[in-house]
C-alpha cells in the first residue's frame, strides 16, 4: 500500500453533512414485521417468562426437587400444603420438579442447539465457501449421514456410556448440526454467487473481509431463524430420551422424564402427567410460533 | 432409467456398509456384556459361551462374519431370548410394526394433502388459521405426550377404546396408537402441502391456465397439484424414519408387540446382536425406502435426465 | 360495434402499506382485427389494466369501471362466464415463455386441456387440431415434439407455442404481455415475424404491451402511452412517433438511443421533460449536465497512438461442468475460446452477443473473477493473467467493475456510506476518517445522489439509483479501467438514459476507459467508439461505431442489426427483412468450423470445416470465410 491516494478529480461537494438521513437496516424492517406478529410476540413474552420462572421459580416453593414430604404423598394440586402442582409417589412436590425439569430441558435445548449451530455453521460455510471438489466431499458425507437412524445410535450411545448430561449435548448436537450444515452451505452458495460478493471481490477485498463484511451479515438471519427451530427440536429429542428412562438420571428430572412417570400413574393421578405435558407442549409451541415469524420476517423470498 | 437406479443403488452401498460398521464397532467398545448378569459366572462356562458366539475372535474377523451371515439374511442368535435368532424374532416384530407405521403414513398423507389444499385454496381466511393453529398444536405436542393423553381421554375416562395390547391388530386396538403416531405427521405434511401449494398457485404457469379458461378444478386438481405434492413426496424419507423411531415409544406405550419394543428391550439388555439387527434392519429399511422415494421423485419430474 | 371498449378503469390494490392505486380512470377502445400497443415503463399499470380485463387480478385487486367486450361488461361477470371467453374469445400470453408453460406436462396435454373445455373435442381430436396449429407457428416437427416437454424447446420455440395454445379457438383479440422482453433480439425478430403473420392470416386483434418503443412502430397501428396508471396520449402509431403532443411521449422517445441515426445526440432524461416521475426519484439530480437533452454531443477521441491500457491476447475460458450422470464424461463449456483485445486509454469498447455469447464471462476473466485458462492480460503494461491474489490486489485499483442487476450488487446490511468507502478502506487503509468520508460525499454528490444518504441502506433506493451507488463506488479509487456488464438492462428507458449520460460524463472528465458489455446494440452503439461482436464465445467482428453499423461485414452482425426494431414506423415497415432462422446452438457443443454456420444465409463447404480468422476487410476485423462476397451481395441487394 506504498502508493498515495491520488487527488480527487471530483469537486468539493459544499457541507450538507448537517441533513444526513437516517437509514432503515433490514433488521429494523425485520423487526417491524415481526412486531405486528401477534401470535409471534406473545410466544416470544411466554418464552421469556417461562426462562424466569423455571429460574427463579423453584426458591418460591418450600420444597426442594428431592425431598419427600411424608405427609403428602401422591395427593393432586393443593394450595393448603403449598403443593400447588401435587405431589409424585414419593412424595416431592411436582412444582418444584416440574421447574427443575423445565430447567434442564431449556437448557439442553440451548446447549445442544449451540453445539449444533458451531458444528454446522463452520462445516457448511466451509463446504460452501471452497466449493468444487471440496463442497462436493463433505456434502456426500452429510448425505450418508443423513440416510443413517441416528436416534437409534443415540439411543444405543445412552444404553451403553450411561447416562450422561454432556453426552446428552454432543448426542443431539451430533444429530442436529446436519440440518444447519446443508442450510448454511446453500446459504453461503447464493451468497458467493451474488454481484455485491464479486463486486468486493473485484475492488481486492480480502477473503478474510469478505467473509466478515460481506458473508456473515447475511446469513445471520437464516441462521437466527433455524436456531429458534432447532431448540424445540433439541427438547423434544432430549424428551424422547427421558422417556425412554434414558436422559437425565434420578433424582434430576426433565420434562420427558416427567411425562414418562405421569404416563405411569395417569389413572391414579392425572395430575402428573398433565402439569409436565403442558409445560412441554407450551414451549415447543412458542419457540415453533417464534421461529415461524421470524422467518417470516427475515426470509429474503418476501422481499 | 434403469442406469439412474443402478447407480444409485451402487451409491448407497457405502452408506449401508458405514452404517453396519457403526453400530457393530460401536456396540463392540462399549463397556458392559450381555454375560454381565448380577452374580458372576465361572470363567470357563463363560469363555464356553463366549467362543459359542465367536466374542474370542478378533473384531475383523467378527465383522466379516457377521458381514457374511447379514448376506444371507440372517442376524445371528439372539443373546437374551435364547431359542430365538435375532431373524425370527425381527420377523415377528416388524410385521406389527409394519402394519402400524404404514397405517400412520397413509393416514398422515390422507389427511395431510387433503388439510394442506384445502388451507392453502382458502389462503387468509378464518379455515386457513384454524388448521394452520391446529396443525402447529400437532407439532409442538410429542407423540409421547399425545399417547398417555389420548389413553386417558378415550380409555381410562371415556372407556371407549382398549388403552392398550394389540389384540391381534384389531382396529379398535391400532386407532389410538396409529392416531398418536400420525398426528405430529399429519400436521407437517399439511403445513408442507399448503406453502408448496401456495407457491404453485402463484406461479405463471398456473396463471396461464387460468388466461386459457380452464375451470379451476382442472387448474388445480391437473395443473397444480403434481408439483405442490413433489415435496411433500421428498418429505417422506424423514417421515418414515420419524414414524419408525416413534414406533419405539409408542409401542412402549401401547404395549404392542412391535420392533419397537425388542429393541427398547435388548438395549437395557445388552441383547448386542438383537439390537445390531434392529439397527441394521431399520437402517436398510430407511435407506432403501429413501432410495425409491427418489426414484420415484426422478420419475415424477421430467427435468430429471437419467 | 367495436371489440373491447374499456370505460373509466381503476385498479387499486390493498397492500400492507396502503392503497396502490395502479391504473386511473383509463378508457380505450379498439376494433375488430386492429392492432394496439400499449407502451410504458415498469409501475406504469399497463399489465395492471390488461390482467383487470381478464378478470386475473391477484386477490388483493379491485377493479372500478367497465370493461365491454362484444357489448358484455366483463367487470363483475361471474368467472364461469368469464371462463367461457378467457381463451377462446380473448386470449393472452406472458412476458417469461420460460415459466408460463407447466413444467410437469407434455405440450399436448397443455394444449389439449384448451380445446376440450372450450370445444368439448375429444383429446383424440384435439391432437390434430394442436399439431396444425404447431405447424402454423412454425415449430418443425410438430407431430413429434408435440409429446416433448416444455423444457425441451427453446426459449423462442416455447413463446411459439404459447402463441399455438392461445389461439387454438381462434379469438377475436390476443393480449400479448411484453412476449419479446425474455428472449433475444434475433428470436424476437422471429416472434414478431409471427405475429403479424398471425394477424394476417387468423384477423386477429391484437393488444401489444411493451416497454420497447421499437417493437410498437413496427406492429401497431395505434398507440397508447401510460405512465403512473394513467393514460398520457393515444392515437395513430404515425402520430404518435412523427408528432407527440404529451412532454411525456417526447421525453420518451428522445430518452431510447437510436441505431439509425447519424449523430451522437445527449439522451433526454424524464426529470428534464417535465418531471412526470419526478416524485419517484427526487433524490435523482442531474448534476454536472453536460449539455442539454438533445443536443448533439462532440465525443472525445481516445488517442490511437497511446500505449494500450489493456491488452488481451488469445483469451479462452473453459468450464468443466457437473456430469449429467455418474458415468458421463464432464461436459467442457468454453464459454470464451480465442478473444483477442486492445483497449486505449479514454476508449469506450462495446461488446454486444446475444445471450451465452460469452461476454460476462470475457469481462469476469478480464477483470480476473474467473481464472483464464489460456492466453495472455495485461493492464497498463504489466501482465495480470497469473498474478496471486495479493499482488492481484495492487493492480485492481486500476479496474473496477459496474454490474448488470444495481440492488443485488449492494450489499443489503451495509450502508451506502460503508459501501462506497470499502474500496477506500481495502487499498488506503490508513486514510483518516474524514477524508474518507469527504471523498464518499463528494463521489455521491458526483452521481448525482447526495452526501445526506450515507447512512442509508440500498434497499431504500430505486434501481436507477442503486445503480448510482454502484457507479460511485466504482469510481471512488479514480481507476483507469471500468468494466460495464450490462449496466443498463435491467432499467427503465428514462433511467437507462440517465445512467448512460451519467457514465458519458464521468468518462470524459476522468479520461476512462470502458468494456460497456449490452444486449441493447443501440446503447451500445450510442456510449462505444469500438464494439466487438462475440458469438458463441468468439469474436465475430470488431469494427468502429460508424463502420459497424453502416457497413457490417459478418453476416451475424448484419442479422443483428436488422433484428433491432427501429423507434420508427416508417422506415420499420420499410425494412423488407426475413429475420435470422433458428436458436443459437449450445455453447457446450458448438458446430464445427465457424459457430454460425448453422444459421448463416451465406454458408459455403468451407464453413464447417475450416474455423475463420479474424483478418482486416475494409474498415473492420472480421472473422468470416466469405466476408467479401457477403459484403458484395448486401451492397447489391440494398442497390436493387
Amino acid at each position: 500500500m506504498s502508493r498515495q491516494l491520488p487527488g480527487m478529480g471530483v469537486p468539493s461537494a459544499e457541507g450538507t453533512f448537517a441533513e444526513e438521513v437516517k437509514g432503515r437496516s433490514l433488521w429494523v424492517d425485520a423487526w417491524n414485521v415481526l412486531k405486528r406478529n401477534r401470535a409471534a410476540m406473545l410466544s416470544a413474552c411466554l418464552i421469556v417468562f417461562m426462562a424466569v420462572l423455571v429460574v427463579i421459580g423453584p426458591w418460591l416453593s418450600p420444597y426442594t426437587y428431592a425431598q419427600t414430604d411424608w405427609d403428602n404423598i401422591s395427593i393432586g394440586p393443593d394450595w393448603a400444603s403449598r403443593h400447588i402442582f401435587g405431589t409424585d409417589a414419593l412424595g416431592r412436590d411436582l412444582f418444584v420438579r416440574t421447574l427443575h425439569g423445565g430447567r434442564i430441558s431449556l437448557m439442553i435445548g440451548i446447549v445442544a442447539t449451540m453445539v449444533s449451530l458451531i458444528i454446522g455453521i463452520s462445516y457448511g460455510a466451509t463446504a460452501g465457501y471452497l466449493g468444487g471438489r471440496v463442497d462436493h466431499v463433505m456434502m456426500r458425507i452429510v448425505d450418508i449421514l443423513y440416510a443413517m437412524p441416528f436416534m437409534f445410535f443415540v439411543i444405543l450411545l445412552m444404553v451403553f456410556f450411561g447416562r450422561n448430561i454432556i453426552l446428552i449435548f454432543v448426542a443431539i448436537g451430533a444429530i442436529n448440526w446436519l440440518d444447519m450444515a446443508r442450510i448454511v452451505r446453500g446459504q453461503t452458495l447464493s451468497l458467493k454467487r451474488k454481484e455485491f460478493v464479486e463486486a468486493a471481490e473485484a475492488q481486492g477485498v480480502s477473503t478474510f473481509n469478505i467473509i466478515r463484511r460481506h458473508i456473515v451479515p447475511n446469513l445471520l438471519g437464516v441462521v437466527a431463524v433455524y436456531v429458534t427451530l432447532t431448540i424445540p427440536q433439541v427438547i423434544l429429542v432430549e424428551s424422547f430420551l427421558s422417556f425412554l428412562g434414558l436422559g437425565v438420571q434420578e433424582p434430576m428430572t426433565s420434562w420427558g422424564a416427567l411425562v414418562n412417570e405421569g404416563a405411569q400413574e395417569m389413572e391414579t393421578a392425572p395430575w402428573m402427567l398433565v402439569f409436565p405435558a403442558v409445560f412441554l407442549a407450551t414451549t415447543l409451541f412458542c419457540f415453533n410460533f417464534v421461529g415461524d415469524g421470524l422467518r417470516d420476517a427475515l426470509d429474503p423470498k418476501d422481499r | 432409467m434403469l442406469r439412474y437406479t443402478l447407480s444409485r443403488l451402487l451409491g448407497a452401498i457405502p452408506t449401508l456398509l458405514i452404517l453396519i460398521a457403526l453400530a457393530f464397532f460401536m456396540i463392540r467398545v462399549a463397556p458392559g456384556g450381555p454375560f454381565d448378569t448380577e452374580r458372576a459366572l465361572p470363567p470357563e462356562i463363560e469363555a464356553n459361551l463366549r467362543a459359542a458366539y465367536h466374542l474370542d475372535e478378533p473384531l475383523y474377523q467378527q465383522f466379516a462374519r457377521y458381514l457374511g451371515g447379514l448376506m444371507r439374511g440372517d442376524f445371528g442368535p439372539s443373546f437374551q431370548y435364547k431359542d430365538f435368532t435375532v431373524t425370527e424374532l425381527i420377523g415377528t416384530g416388524f410385521p406389527v410394526s409394519l402394519r402400524l407405521g404404514g397405517s400412520a403414513i397413509l393416514l398422515a398423507l390422507l389427511i395431510g394433502v387433503t388439510v394442506g389444499t384445502i388451507a392453502a385454496l382458502r389462503q387468509n381466511t378464518r379455515t386457513d388459521y384454524t388448521v394452520m393453529a391446529v396443525s402447529m398444536t400437532g407439532i409442538s405436542i410429542p407423540n409421547f405426550v399425545m399417547a398417555p393423553l389420548l389413553i386417558l381421554l378415550f380409555a381410562v375416562t371415556l372407556g371407549w377404546l382398549p388403552a392398550g395390547g394389540w389384540g391381534g391388530g384389531a382396529w379398535n386396538h391400532m386407532l389410538l396408537p396409529v392416531i398418536a403416531l400420525a398426528l405430529p405427521q399429519v400436521a407437517y405434511i399439511s403445513r408442507l402441502t399448503r406453502g408448496s401449494m401456495i407457491e404453485v398457485l402463484r406461479s405463471n404457469f398456473v396463471r396461464t391456465a387460468r388466461a386459457q379458461g380452464l375451470p379451476e378444478r382442472t387448474v388445480i386438481l391437473r395443473y397444480a397439484l403434481k408439483p405442490a405434492l413433489l415435496p411433500v413426496m421428498s418429505y417422506l424419507g424423514p417421515a418414515t424414519a420419524a414414524v419408525i423411531t416413534g414406533s419405539v415409544v409408542i409401542e412402549q406405550i401401547f404395549g404392542v408387540p412391535g420392533l419397537g419394543r425388542y429393541f427398547v428391550q435388548g438395549a437395557l439388555n445388552r441383547d448386542y446382536t438383537l439390537v445390531m439387527g434392529v439397527v441394521v434392519f431399520y437402517g436398510v429399511l430407511i435407506i432403501l425406502f429413501n432410495l425409491v422415494v427418489d426414484l420415484f421423485y426422478a420419475w415424477l419430474d421430467p427435468k430429471v435426465k437419467y | 360495434m367495436s371489440l373491447l371498449t374499456v370505460n373509466r378503469l381503476n385498479v387499486r390494490f390493498h397492500t400492507p402499506d396502503g392503497e396502490v392505486h395502479a391504473v386511473r380512470d383509463l378508457s380505450f377502445a379498439m376494433a375488430a382485427g386492429e392492432t394496439l400497443g400499449i407502451v410504458g415503463e415498469s409501475g406504469s399499470g399497463k399489465s395492471q389494466t390488461m390482467m383487470a380485463v381478464m378478470g386475473l387480478l391477484a386477490a388483493n385487486g379491485r377493479v372500478e369501471g367497465s370493461v365491454c367486450y362484444r357489448g358484455e361488461e366483463l367487470v363483475g361477470m361471474p368467472v364461469a362466464q368469464l371462463r367461457a371467453i378467457r381463451g377462446r374469445k380473448i386470449s393472452m400470453i406472458f412476458q417469461d415463455p420460460m415459466t408460463s408453460m407447466n413444467p410437469y406436462m407434455t405440450v399436448f396435454d397443455q394444449m389439449a386441456q384448451v380445446l376440450i373445455h372450450h370445444e368439448g373435442l375429444s383429446r383424440r381430436a384435439a391432437r390434430s387440431r394442436c399439431v396444425e396449429m404447431l405447424e402454423a407457428v412454425r415449430i418443425p416437427e410438430a407431430g413429434r415434439r408435440i409429446d416433448m416437454y416444455p423444457h425441451e424447446f427453446s426459449g423462442g420455440m416455447r413463446q411459439r407455442v404459447m402463441i399455438a395454445s392461445a389461439l387454438l379457438c381462434r379469438p377475436d383479440l390476443l393480449i400479448a404481455d411484453e412476449p419479446t422482453t425474455a428472449l433475444d433480439v434475433t428470436v424476437q425478430a422471429q416472434i414478431l415475424d409471427l405475429m403479424r403473420e398471425v394477424r394476417r392470416e387468423f384477423g386477429t386483434a391484437i393488444i401489444l404491451i411493451t416497454h420497447d418503443l421499437g417493437v410498437v412502430a413496427g406492429l401497431c397501428e395505434r398507440v397508447l402511452v401510460m405512465n403512473g396508471g394513467q393514460e398520457m396520449e393515444s392515437g395513430p402509431v404515425r402520430d404518435i412517433f412523427y408528432r407527440p403532443q404529451h412532454l411525456y411521449t417526447r421525453a420518451l422517445l428522445a430518452a431510447v438511443p437510436r441505431l439509425d441515426e447519424q449523430e451522437i445526440r445527449r439522451l433526454a432524461t424524464i426529470e428534464a421533460a417535465g418531471g412526470a416521475r419526478a416524485a419517484a426519484n427526487s433524490l435523482a439530480t442531474e448534476a454536472g449536465e453536460a449539455a442539454a437533452p438533445g443536443e448533439t454531443v462532440a465525443r472525445s477521441e481516445p488517442d490511437p497512438s497511446a500505449p494500450p491500457l489493456l491488452d488481451v491476447s488469445d483469451l479462452r475460458v473453459h468450464f468443466r461442468l457437473t456430469p449429467p450422470s455418474l458415468f458421463a464424461a464432464a461436459p467442457l463449456l468454453k464459454a470464451v475460446d480465442g478473444v483477442d483485445l486492445v483497449l486505449r486509454p479514454g476508449e469506450t469498447l462495446g461488446v454486444v452477443g446475444e445471450s451465452g455469447c460469452g461476454k460476462s464471462t470475457l469481462a469476469r476473466a478480464v477483470l480476473r473473477l474467473v481464472p483464464a485458462t489460456t492466453g495472455r492480460i495485461s493492464l497498463l503494461g504489466d501482465d495480470i493473467t497469473t498474478l496471486d491474489r495479493l499482488a492481484m490486489r495492487t493492480h485492481r485499483r486500476d479496474m473496477q467493475v459496474i454490474f448488470q442487476d444495481p440492488l443485488a450488487s449492494l450489499n443489503p446490511r451495509m450502508t451506502v456510506g460503508d459501501i462506497v468507502a470499502e474500496p477506500l478502506h481495502t487499498h488506503y487503509p490508513r486514510t483518516p476518517r474524514k477524508e474518507v468520508r469527504d471523498r464518499v460525499s463528494r463521489m455521491l454528490t458526483r452521481v448525482g445522489l447526495g452526501p445526506q444518504i450515507i447512512n442509508r441502506y440500498p434497499h431504500e433506493f430505486s434501481g436507477g439509483q442503486c445503480q448510482r451507488i454502484g457507479i460511485a463506488r466504482a469510481l471512488v479509487l479514480e481507476p483507469e479501467l471500468v468494466v460495464c456488464d450490462e449496466p443498463v438492462s435491467a432499467l427503465d428507458v428514462s433511467i437507462q438514459a440517465q445512467i448512460v449520460n451519467l457514465l458519458m460524463d464521468i468518462q470524459a472528465e476522468m479520461n476512462l476507459a470502458l468494456i460497456f458489455i449490452a444486449h441493447d446494440l443501440a446503447v451500445v452503439r450510442h456510449i462505444s467508439h469500438r464494439i466487438m461482436v462475440m458469438y458463441l464465445g468468439r469474436v465475430a467482428e470488431i469494427s468502429d461505431r460508424v463502420a459497424l453499423y453502416e457497413r457490417p461485414m459478418h453476416p451475424y452482425t448484419q442479422a443483428l442489426i436488422r433484428s433491432v426494431p427501429i423507434p420508427d414506423p416508417d422506415r420499420e415497415r420499410d425494412k423488407a427483412y426475413r429475420p435470422l432462422q433458428g436458436d443459437l446452438p449450445s455453447p457446450v457443443d458448438p458446430p464445427s468450423g465457424c459457430a454460425f454456420r448453422t444459421r448463416c444465409p451465406h454458408v459455403v463447404a468451407r464453413c464447417a470445416e475450416e474455423v475463420p480468422v479474424l483478418r482486416q476487410v475494409g474498415d473492420s476485423l472480421v472473422a468470416c470465410h466469405e466476408a467479401e462476397r457477403v459484403r458484395a451481395a448486401i451492397d447489391r441487394g440494398e442497390a436493387a
